[in-house]
């Protein structure tokens, strides 16, 4: 177990000043010098809040030289059938659920588990922007700026056992407040599940996101807490996530459990494997033009493939699709 | 209830713009930003439907004038499917060209399920629509009646191909499909009637 001692020379994280309030700095002084001392300080002594870690996050080199889909596309096209299975629904109807409180149950093969306060899960984690591509699998992509961290550096924490050979992951079931669950006609049962491979969950790719565009995650985009995996399809990236479930057994996924000759356990981007019912070789970089697709061609392991292609080696990926 | 010429007219009128107007509509909506991220596919969408809700207008016009809601309404059902075809091309023409591409659409002609359904649909809604000028039907006499019959068919092909699409919510595609259901029990005696006659 890994106990951190606090030394008296520690900074304790509420003191830390937050980088857009430090980038602030002169208007304080500025309006000090006017207003007096004491109506700035307060501002300047308060703890800072997660969305100033959030904006204050540090730039990577991940994707910077991608050009990104707009704001408005990556938060208003989304695909979170909790809240309706248009593309437009998430946004119209998410400002219904509650994300504060949050927690997550932590279960199965690890030396912590138990209920985790959202705080708890983040505490002690740097926030950086990555700039990762998006591939949905029915043939739409995105590039987006996430905010976050590992989730090998949760993981860590968590201290799974050497039986710990997959993680599954849930997101809430809270029909009174995510009206897709109340829906008659879907196939997809709730909660939704997803999972990985614990290799594939430790990869240093693998993250988890707080925010989007240094902003917190807007509820339609997984809020307050998904994961992000980019050389999988979209839905695995799974959102609003509740319980973390170390097992010894691959975990059903809820697309897998719906159509399992559609959506396989991996799901890695793949143009040699077409979904049956669509061609999965090129795709539609969002935002598109009303009478001009922006189409281009899909990349195995969306791109990703000197980093992710060695956890794949000798695996049949048009089997293990 | 019996409509003056005029009536008729105005009718006929109404009826002409009300089929025209999602055209318009979907073209407008789309040059103003207002179809989000991905407006080509929610053109295709969108003309796919209309074609579909159109087509089962026409299909409920016969039993519509058979209980005399609206007499003569039949008089405008040669219009209402007209417009079945023309925004069938319409959807047809941006998903092949527009959305996919044409190689990826001569793909999917051949891999997919519900493509090969679409375009069967389509096939028949051609047919009918080259048949309808009433010089047509004096010259295919009986048989013109059998082949327009075949608008029940292509209805279910076209059922199919929604269904066959669906992710996960069929919401959509049940609606079409009991609409489709109602209507054919309201005509079930005459399409049955060549395989119970033929006994």
């Amino acid at each position: 177990m890994l106990i951190r001692s606090s030394k008296k020379s520690d900074v304790a994280s509420s003191e830390i000043t937050s980088e857009s309030v430090y980038m602030r700095r002169r208007e304080f002084i500025g309006s000090a010098a006017g207003i007096g001392l004491a109506a700035a300080s307060p501002v300047m002594l308060a703890a800072p809040t997660r969305s100033d870690l959030i904006a204050s996050a540090a730039k990577t080199a991940y994707g910077n030289d991608e050009k990104l889909t707009p704001f408005k596309s990556v938060t208003s096209y989304n695909n979170f059938y909790e809240f309706g299975t248009e593309k437009k629904d998430p946004k119209k109807y998410a400002h219904t659920l509650t994300t504060d409180p949050w927690s997550v149950e932590v279960e199965g093969f690890a030396e912590r588990t138990g209920k985790l306060a959202l705080e708890d899960v983040l505490k002690g984690e740097t926030f950086e922007e990555r700039i990762y591509r998006l591939r949905c699998v029915e043939g739409w992509s995105m590039v987006i700026p996430w905010v976050g961290f590992p989730l090998a550096n949760l993981i860590k924490r968590l201290q799974p056992t050497s039986q710990a050979k997959y993680v599954a992951f849930e997101t809430l079931y809270r029909p009174e407040e995510m009206r897709g669950q109340k829906s008659v006609f879907s196939s997809i049962e709730w909660p939704y599940v997803e999972g990985l491979r614990m290799d594939e969950a430790m990869h240093p790719l693998t993250m988890l996101a707080v925010g989007v565009y240094g902003k917190p995650l807007p509820n339609q985009n997984g809020a307050p807490l998904r994961l992000v995996v980019p050389w999988k399809y979209g839905f695995k990236s799974i959102k609003s996530i509740v319980k973390i479930r170390f097992t010894d057994e691959r975990p059903l996924t809820s697309w897998e459990r719906s159509a399992p000759s559609e959506y396989g356990f991996y799901s890695n981007v793949n143009p040699g494997v077409d979904h049956p019912r669509w061609s999965q070789k090129t795709e539609r970089r969002l935002p598109s033009g009303f009478l001009s697709v922006n189409r281009i061609d899909s990349v195995m392991f969306n791109g990703y493939g000197e980093e992710v292609a060695p956890l794949y080696a000798g695996m049949d990926l048009t089997k293990n699709f | 209830m019996n409509l003056s010429v005029v009536q008729h007219r105005i009718l006929w009128v109404t009826i002409f713009i009300g089929c025209l107007l999602p055209l318009p509509y979907i073209l407008y909506q789309g040059f103003s930003d207002n179809l989000g991220a991905e407006p080509a596919k929610a053109l295709v969408e969108f003309l796919g439907e209309t074609s579909i809700a159109l087509l089962l207008a026409t299909l409920a016009i016969t039993p519509l004038g058979k209980i005399r809601v609206i007499p003569k309404l039949v008089r405008y059902r040669r219009m209402v499917g007209l417009y079945v075809f023309f925004y069938a091309v319409l959807h047809l023409a941006s998903y092949a060209f527009l959305l996919v591409d044409w190689d990826n659409f001569v793909e999917d002609l051949y891999q997919r399920i519900y493509v090969m359904f679409g375009a069967a649909a389509f096939l028949i809604l051609f047919a009918l629509t080259i048949t309808s000028p009433k010089f047509m039907l004096r010259k295919l006499g009986k048989r013109w009646k059998l082949l327009h019959r075949c608008v029940y068919p292509a209805a279910i092909l076209v059922v199919v191909h929604v269904w066959w699409q669906v992710r996960s919510d069929y919401a959509e595609a049940v609606a079409y499909a009991t609409v489709l259901f109602v209507l054919l029990l309201f005509r079930w005696r005459v399409l049955l009637k060549p395989f119970l006659s033929s006994k």
